[in-house]
Order: C-alpha cells, then structure tokens, then sequence
C-alpha cells in the first residue's frame, strides 16, 4: 500500500501538466465529496431566491435551480451519492469478479466452464439494458442502485481478472506451490492475487468512470437516485426546463460528472506503466 | 488439421460453428432476463386491477394471463412467442407488442444507420492520422480528445448541442419530429443534434482502437519493405497495412455501433425521439414487462448479431485465423 502511494506521488510529480490538472480535478471531488455538506453556504433543501433559473452572482455562485434552491449546495450534497454509490459499485463489482476469476482458473474444468460460460452471457447484454431491466424488476433505493451497478460490471471484470490469473495460473511458481500442498484459497491470495493487483487497480479506475456514467444516466432518466435524494444525474434532470435558458443549473451538474469521470479517465491513461513509448 | 489444408474447406464448418455460439448466448440471455423479469415483486395481474380487485379477480386473471403456470412452461410460452414474432400484450397499452415495436425500430435503425454513417469514416480518419504521425502532437492532441470523449456524459454532449446549435445559433429543432410525410431534409434536419451527439459519444472509441490496430502493423518489417521500396506512405498504410488490420478495425467498429444501442437511451430521451430506446425506458418507468423483454431481447440481437458479423469479417479477412 505504501509503496502504491508513494508510486503515485513520484508519478504525479514526473507528470506532464495535464496529468497533474486531471489528478487535481480528481482529488477536488473526492474532497467535496466527503467534506462538501460542510462548506455548502445553504441548506439542500432551502428556497433561497425569488428567481427560478437565476445566473451566476456573488450570492449564489452557480444560480438558483427550478424552484429557487441554491445549486452550489445542491451540487455538494449531490456529489457525495454520485462519488460513494461509483466508488461503492465499483469496488463490489472488482472484488467479486476478481474472486469469481480466481476461483474458476484454479478450479478449472467444469467450475470454469459454467462460471465463465455465465459470464459470456451476462457481457452479451449490453451494460444499460440490463441495469434498465433490473431497475424494472427490484426498483431503485439506494441499496439496490448499488447492487445494480456492481452486477452491471462484475462479468467485465471477471473477464480482465481471468485472462490475468490465467496467464500467472501457468507459472511455475503456481505450480510449486500446487506441489507444496497449499490450499485453493491460499494460492489465490498468496500467489496469484499480488501479481495482478496493478492492472487491476486501473480496472477499477475504469469500472468507476462507466459506474458513474451508468448511474447518472439512470438518474438522469429518472430511474436512478429517488427524490429526497439527489445525485448529479438528478440535478441534471430536474432542471432540464432551464436548457432554453442556458441555465447554469442545467450545465453546472452535467459539468462536474465531466470533470469527475474525463479526470479520472486521463489519469488511468496517465499512470499506465507499459503503454508508455 | 487435416480439413485445413485449403482456406475454403475449413471455412463453411467455422461459421456455422460461430453462428452455433451465437444462438446458443442469444438463448442463455433469453433466460437470463426471463428470470430478472421475473423478480417483480407484485404481480402483473395485480397491478392491472389496482388495489380494490378482489382476490377472485386477480385469481382469475392471473390464470387468463397464464400467470399461475410454473416458471418453466411461461418461459417455454413466451420463447417460442418470440421466435414467432409475437411478443404477447403490452400491459399498459393493451396493443400487441409487435405493433409498438414495429412502429418504433424503424426509426432507431434509421437513426443508428446516419450516425454510423457519419461516424465510421470520421473515426477512420481520425485513427489513420493519429497512427501515420506517431509522436506529433497532432497525435497527442486526437489521443487527449479520444480520451475525453469516452468519459463524457451523453446528456451533456446533447445539452451543450442543444444551447449551441438551438437555443443560440437557432439553425436545429431541439425535438426530434418523425414522420412518414416529412421530406428527406426536413427528417435529416431534425435529426441532426441526435445523430450529431451519438457521433460524439461513439467516434472516440472506435478512433482509439483503429490507431492501436495500425500503430501495430506499422511496426512489421513488411512496412518498412514496403517503403524501402519507394513505395508512398500513403500507398504502404492504404493498400498495405490497412487489409492487413480490417478484422480488428471492423471488430472495434462494431464495438461502438452495439454502444450506439445503449447510448441511443439518453439521446433518445433528451431530443422526444419516438424510437425504441426510449419507447424501453417507458417501459421500465411503467413497469410493462412483456414489452420490456422485448425490447431488451431486440437491443442484445442486435448487439450478437454485430459481433457475429465482426467475427465473420475477421475470419474472412484472415486466413491465419482460420487454421485452428
């Protein structure tokens, strides 16, 4: 972990420009997300302003939405939902394909052949269909926009972690190991696991970028984050009046999912160690 | 290996085999989403009524709708519907699925048909540059593009295209209006911000992967022969290089046309387009499972169908892929 991170500085301070800008605008979410209920001038929900639709000024930095709200505060609270559900989904649906993946390489025969058989299916549904058709069956609290999303994303996963495992399943300090004795369980934590952990790191920056994507969408169609809730997709919809108006309402949510997923995306590609020429 | 021996004699038993595979998934993801729709908590029979049905009713139409049957033999009913062609009743308009379904895919085809017109060869250019002038900025500048296209959500590409080219500049209707009356500018003129944002969501893609396709081939020794030869450059990438990556080009292309698929739901629902994308997110919002299957089941024929064709294409184009 520790040697990740100071990786990850010695990276970003090598970097060109843009790397840096994209890693700051990341870092800027993350820090909003956590910290942004606390440095919002208003409360969510609070009718500050007799306008609807108003522009940017000194008071309200980024206007007042349809009904008058304060869209600065509403973007801070609604990031967090749009950062923890994505990274929440992200991580659920890294960690059971990778255990998934590992699980059918180093059972192999008829375990693989089911589990990766199941897998081809679930990846020939193309990833807004099945989360539109599962949103139609379960509904959409919290919770279950969660489990959604990591579903949505396991067998993309589970297909990069398999053809990883795979590749290290074959080497022959696997197999010394086989000889040794060592559990299923152990030679995939031990063995297996610590050789992919980098490319699957960007994986997950990547599940990430098409969670959050996913998941505003879904919000966007209304499918998605239910009112009293609101996440930057539903910030986006229930402003979609003010487009004629060119309202910063409308554009300031849709910004900062642009900023948040295109940052993270330029900074995946950045720290790629072997695509470098 | 001994059928292998010619390209043409192995060739007939590998597509059939793919286009086995393919039917064989089509069928595993028929299940798969009889089985999610099938996790409806309430029951269709008792959301049609409401609330004040007595128990007799929804008894009985539950029997009508053939709801009381066993898991099993309703999937056997709807799949063999399917094949058919007969999708059974939509819940809420009361129509046969088929008649909505048949009005609305004409027009996601036909938008899906302009904008993979338009978007193809702008990505084909794009990747080519990108790959002929490695390095250069011009490179740099088309990958960073690239990069951020994928990330970009489709709302906000069409939103910003709306306030650009309606709202401002006032040159294209907001709402996309189809008609079988309307002339061909007119559908193409209301038309163009859709087909205009979904070529801004799926050209970077594909872009991406053509240059990775040639980036690769540039580096053979046939290349470098070839231009030692006297050979123009253009001449090496057009006649040479670019044969030689067709399976992986037409592979990413289709890639990005079954996204097309997926990103239409947004596009479709931003510009009131009347096309099946939209006519599925109905569906969800109304809970109509018969034409929600449908619909969803049409989206992953479609999205097998293209794969299966980039296959084909690969095969055909490569010899080498053949001999296994």
């Amino acid at each position: 972990m520790k040697r990740s991170i100071s990786l990850l500085v010695g990276a970003l301070t090598r970097a060109p420009l843009a790397t840096r800008v994209a890693a700051g605008f990341v870092g800027f979410w993350l820090v909003l997300a956590v910290g942004g209920p606390w440095v919002a001038p208003h409360p969510v929900g609070a009718f500050v302003d007799q306008d609807v639709f108003s522009g940017l000024s000194a008071r309200l930095w980024l206007g007042s939405d349809y009904l008058g709200r304060d869209v600065f505060s509403r973007l801070l609270y609604g990031a967090r939902y749009t950062v923890f559900l994505g990274l929440g989904a992200a991580l659920l649906a890294a960690c059971c394909g990778t255990a998934l993946a590992l699980w059918a390489t180093l059972s192999g025969g008829a375990i693989d052949e089911v589990i990766s058989r199941l897998m081809d299916t679930l990846i020939s549904i193309p990833s807004k269909i099945l989360a539109l058709v599962l949103v139609a069956a379960c509904g959409s609290s919290l919770p279950l926009l969660l489990l959604i999303c990591a579903l949505t994303y396991v067998p993309g996963n589970f297909r990069i972690a398999r053809a990883l495992a795979m590749n290290l399943a074959a080497l022959d300090f696997v197999a010394a190991a086989r000889a040794r004795g060592e559990r299923k369980f152990a030679i995939a934590l031990h063995e297996v696991l610590p050789n992919m952990v980098h490319p699957l790191l960007a994986d997950l920056g990547l599940r990430f970028v098409f969670v959050v994507l996913l998941l505003s969408g879904l919000s966007f169609l209304g499918l998605g984050v239910q009112p009293p809730y609101a996440d930057l997709g539903s910030l986006v919809r229930e402003n979609i009046s003010g487009l004629t108006e060119g309202a910063p309402a409308i554009l300031a949510p849709a910004l900062a999912i642009a900023v948040l997923t295109v940052g993270t995306n330029l900074l995946i590609d950045a720290l790629k160690p072997e695509d470098k020429r | 290996m001994s059928g292998a021996k010619t390209g043409k004699a192995s060739l007939w038993p590998m597509l059939i085999r793919r286009v086995g595979s393919a039917l064989l998934t089509l069928l595993l993801v028929s299940m798969v989403i009889f089985a999610i729709a099938g996790l409806l908590p309430g029951d269709a029979a008792q959301e049609a009524l409401g609330q004040s049905a007595t128990p007799e009713q929804v008894a009985a139409l539950r029997h009508e709708m053939g709801l009381d049957q066993p898991a099993p033999v309703r999937y056997a009913h709807w799949l063999s519907g399917m094949v058919r062609g007969d999708a059974g009743q939509s819940l809420v308009a009361g129509m046969p699925v088929g008649a909505i379904i048949a009005e609305r895919l004409p027009n996601t085809l036909m938008l899906a048909g302009m904008t993979a017109v338009l978007a193809v060869p702008l990505a084909l250019v794009m990747g080519i540059t990108a790959a002929i002038r490695r390095g250069t900025w011009i490179d740099r500048a088309i990958n960073l593009a690239s990069l951020s296209m994928v990330a970009l959500p489709e709302f906000l590409v069409a939103t910003v295209g709306v306030l650009i080219f309606s709202v401002k500049l006032m040159w294209l209707p907001s709402i996309a209006m189809v008609s079988a009356e309307a002339s061909w500018s007119d559908t193409l003129r209301s038309c163009a911000l859709p087909i205009l944002s979904l070529t801004v969501v799926v050209v970077a893609q594909m872009a991406r992967m053509t240059r990775a396709a040639i980036a690769d081939q540039l580096d053979r020794p046939y290349v470098e022969m070839a231009r030692l030869k006297g050979a123009s450059l253009s001449r090496v990438v057009l006649g040479h290089v670019l044969p030689n990556c067709l399976g992986p080009i037409v592979n990413a292309m289709a890639l990005s046309l079954s996204y097309l698929m997926g990103g239409a739901i947004i596009v479709e629902t931003i510009f009131n387009f009347p096309g099946l994308a939209s006519l599925m997110v109905n569906a969800v919002t109304s809970r109509d499972m018969p034409l929600l299957q449908a619909c969803a089941m049409i989206f992953c024929s479609a999205y097998l169908l293209l794969m299966l064709v980039a296959d084909m294409v690969a095969l055909l184009a490569n010899p080498r892929l053949r001999a296994q």
